[in-house]
């Protein structure tokens, strides 16, 4: 009982964190810079991590699920099968997973270490505001670039598929990535690109605020960067079954 | 303890304190770390704060420029009662308060080229029409490591990172600085150096100073006054020889 008021407790302060957030976010100055610089590093370091784990994603899921469909004769319908379960589903939650744990537990472990340096302090006496800083660039470019990272994975792990479908099936290109956007609609298409917004947001705002508020000394970073881990990866969950829920009533 | 000839140096410069503080009262839970403290900084001086580990003196110069928040008493910085400006006006107050961390706190993810352009790019109008390389060589030389301006702060020794972090304080050329136990940590020898460091500093940028520390050496040759922080209030003040031949057991502790 005590752990479930806790969470919530948590959440709660997460949620003060995110409005912050949301106030200093059109307060000037705009540090367009970092925020270039923080977009490249989210994208730079997760990339190779994210085009591996896509392809293997397109890979596998081809390979298991062909000789069942081959089963029922509806290998034809393979390219559309795989195409829908990891653009709606599967691409942006794998994904966003690997981006909780890399890239929330990296921020987490960052700003806490910054933290307990007196790094933000520092920021703070020089007049300076360290959360428009450090936190409002790096919310920003997670909620950018984990959606830029969803794409880059689908569009690879759709390939990984094609690559057993065209070894085992003999299909080509053509044929396979026509099927692929004859069957994808605007409803598998928008919903899906909405949420991983909403998961990019939640791996930033939880790495950023396990951080910025952690406690002082070293056992205090790397509590940060495992909370950030842990308590982004539930959100995702959460956030992923609201998305469904809100499509499927409204779509 | 104030004696006559502090009290003539005050009166002589005439002028309002820089830094004033009055009542000031600060707990953590039933830690009652400050229980009325007072002080006044006055232009151009070295006032030195001498206190036990774990008497508040960093937690004084936190309330000071409000990365804490005091529970009572009144904080006056360049005639602005710090505890009623907004976020902006906190700020502008901030660029002319520089502070030296105890562990100089440098941000370790950038080169010491960008520590000290960081403040400057965000308060540019502290350089006026001087152009921002010039200013971060001229700075690096007033503390004597210009050879470090592309390094990282993990390849610089404890003395340098405090130089650097001075530089960095210096960068916006502020009126006051505090200094949070400036010698802590270092060497005798890099000690000394960095006690040179703050009296040069002060001679050329003409800066008044808080100094907190617990290195009488150093308080003896930086101390203009000197303060005791004990028990959470402001025990004695007077000059280092003064505190120093005084025969109240609390101060002579210090001392031994």
């Amino acid at each position: 009982m005590e752990a479930f008021r806790s969470f919530f407790e948590e959440i709660g302060r997460i949620t003060l964190f995110a409005v912050r957030f949301f106030r200093e976010v059109f307060r000037p100055p705009f540090e367009f810079r970092e925020l270039l610089y923080q977009c490249f590093l989210v994208g730079n370091k997760s990339v190779a991590l994210v085009g591996v784990t896509g392809f293997i994603m397109g890979l596998v899921l081809t390979l298991q699920t062909r000789p069942t469909m081959e089963d029922f004769g509806a290998e034809a319908y393979m390219p559309s099968m795989v195409a829908i379960s990891i653009v709606r589903e599967i691409g942006p939650v794998v994904t966003a997973l690997i981006c909780a744990g890399k890239i929330g537990s990296s921020i987490g472990a960052e700003l806490g270490s910054m933290k307990v340096t007196e790094q933000i302090d520092a920021m703070e006496v020089s007049g300076t505001n360290p959360f428009n800083y450090l936190v409002v660039t790096r919310v920003l470019a997670t909620t950018l670039m984990v959606p830029m990272l969803v794409i880059f994975a689908d569009t690879i792990a759709l390939g990984g598929s094609f690559l057993i479908e065209n070894m085992k099936g003999q299909v080509t290109w053509q044929l396979y990535f026509n099927k692929v956007f004859q069957t994808l609609t605007f409803e598998d298409l928008v919903p899906a690109t909405i949420k991983t917004f909403f998961f990019g947001f939640a791996i930033g705002i939880v790495g950023c605020y396990k951080g910025y508020t952690s406690d002082k000394g070293t056992a205090g970073v790397g509590r940060a960067a495992n909370s950030a881990v842990v308590i982004a990866s539930m959100l995702l969950f959460i956030i992923d079954f609201m998305a469904v829920v809100i499509a499927d009533i409204f779509i | 303890m104030d004696t006559q000839a502090e009290k003539d140096q005050h009166s002589s410069s005439s002028a309002d304190p820089m830094i004033s503080i009055r009542n000031l009262h600060k707990s953590f839970g039933d830690n009652n770390v400050l229980r009325g403290f007072n002080l006044d900084l006055y232009d151009g001086e070295n006032l030195v704060i001498v206190g036990k580990s774990g008497s508040g003196k960093s937690v004084l110069l936190k309330c000071i420029v409000r990365l804490t928040f005091p529970d009572q008493g009144e904080i006056t910085v360049l005639g602005k009662d710090v505890s009623l400006l907004d976020r902006e006006e906190l700020d502008e107050l901030r660029v002319d308060v520089g502070f030296l961390f105890q562990g100089s706190a440098l941000y370790d993810s950038m080169t010491v080229r960008e520590n000290l352009q960081f403040p400057v790019r965000r308060h540019p109008e502290r350089i006026g029409d001087q152009d921002l390389e010039e200013v971060i060589q001229r700075t690096l030389a007033s503390v004597g490591l210009e050879h470090t301006v592309d390094l990282m702060p993990a390849e610089l020794s404890g003395g340098m990172k405090r130089r650097i972090a001075l530089a960095r304080t210096l960068m916006l050329q502020p009126k006051i600085i505090l200094y949070d136990e400036p010698t802590t940590g270092l060497d005798p020898i890099t000690s000394r150096e960095i006690v040179q460091l703050i009296l040069d500093i002060q001679r050329e940028y003409q800066t008044a100073a808080l100094i907190i520390t617990h290195d009488l050496e150093a308080a003896r040759i930086m101390a203009n006054r000197m303060i005791i922080l004990t028990e959470g209030i402001d025990y004695a003040r007077g000059s280092f020889q003064e505190l120093a031949q005084s025969d109240d057991p609390q101060i002579q502790a210090f001392f031994k």
